[in-house]
């Protein structure tokens, strides 16, 4: 029994082992295949990425073209290192392959007559919503209780006050 | 107000036409920015004769077509036959933008398939490619006597693209100055 656990402990022991010898393996042999040119400044190539991070791949839509390894995702990251490295600034960038793919290849959408229900919408949503809710609960306050007859009034004061018998009927 | 009851179903209702209508839009079909635009210059070596050169320029006064293909490319030869078709109606003539290619594979392709192309030039590194905001071949660019990009077509081009979008715009474009 004893020897069996020990043996099952060790497998998993083994498994993890293996498990984890692969991962680490992975990220080795996903760049050795993909062999991106990469800028020899890092300094510039950290902002090559950082930009990419913001920019859609239009091949596969929803990876950024620092992620995607299809093949205009890496010419666009190209272009992208290229242009940062005859001193574009960021926006210059942008502007280019705005002006190319559309405002699409940006993950942040810009704000312009098109967009603004996009930007704005779920502010007022929520300004609606609350404004909804605080005059629901206003009215609500307001709304007297129910009215009772003269009659009504006293079997309820009746209840309350006396008849025990009742009231223990009640909570049997 | 005895139809309040019915206000969550006509939002339901709203929202449910909303989504449906989304249904039906293609999200690999991405507007074009530069519909409108002047055609993006290039200069480009000819794909049979490497030592000449074709531009945007030489194609002015002429209402033309740019497609931009490549052997690799399994929609061009689904829409191929139709180019092929379209060059021999002689109704519009048609640039190839051999795009991301070799050579040898291009020239091999349009002996066994047929050369629609008035010229084809090479974009072997896909520069004039991101010019032109191409981002899947086959695309196909239709393109005015004064250089403007008039219409961008995403995707291969079939019979019915042809018929009902390319021939009436061509007509529409050949009539104008």
């Amino acid at each position: 029994m004893r020897a069996e656990m020990l043996l099952r402990l060790s497998r998993a022991t083994l498994l993890t082992l293996v498990l984890v010898g692969v991962a680490s393996f992975l990220p080795a042999v996903q760049a050795a295949d993909e062999a991106t040119p990469v800028a020899d400044d890092p300094v510039l190539e950290a902002r090559v990425m950082d930009l990419s991070y913001k920019l859609r791949c239009l091949v596969c839509q929803n990876e950024s073209i620092a992620e995607s390894r299809a093949p205009l995702a890496l010419d666009l990251r190209n272009q992208v290192r290229e242009q940062f490295a005859a001193g574009k600034s960021e926006k210059d960038v942008v502007d280019f392959l705005v002006a190319r793919y559309g405002d699409f290849v940006l993950y942040t959408p810009p704000f312009k007559a098109t967009t603004v229900l996009l930007w704005i919408g779920p502010g007022l949503l929520l300004i609606a919503g609350a404004g909804w809710l605080l005059l629901r609960l206003r009215t609500r306050a307001r709304e007297e209780g129910p009215h009772l007859t003269d009659a009504e009034r006293a079997r309820a004061r009746a209840l309350l006050e006396g008849a025990p018998a009742d009231s223990e009927e009640q909570h049997s | 107000m005895k139809a309040k009851f019915l206000v969550p179903l006509v939002l339901f209702l709203a929202l449910a036409g909303f989504l449906g209508y989304g249904l039906t839009l293609n999200p690999g079909v991405v507007p074009s920015p530069l519909v409108g635009k002047p055609a993006p210059d290039f200069r480009l070596a000819k794909l049979d004769t490497p030592e000449e050169q074709f531009g945007v320029a030489d194609m002015r006064g002429q209402v033309w077509l740019l497609n931009v293909w490549a052997s690799w490319c399994v929609s061009c030869r689904q829409e191929h036959p139709i180019l092929v078709e379209l060059n021999r109606g002689g109704v519009i003539p048609v640039i190839g933008l051999n795009y991301k290619d070799e050579r040898k594979d291009a020239l091999g392709y349009l002996r066994d398939h047929g050369n629609p192309y008035a010229v084809t030039v090479a974009d072997p590194d896909g520069r004039v490619g991101i010019d032109y905001g191409v981002y899947g071949t086959p695309e196909t660019f239709l393109i005015d006597r004064e250089g403007m990009i008039r219409y961008k077509h995403i995707g291969p081009i079939t019979r019915d693209t042809v018929k009902n979008v390319l021939l009436p715009k061509i007509a529409e474009l050949s009539r104008a100055g």
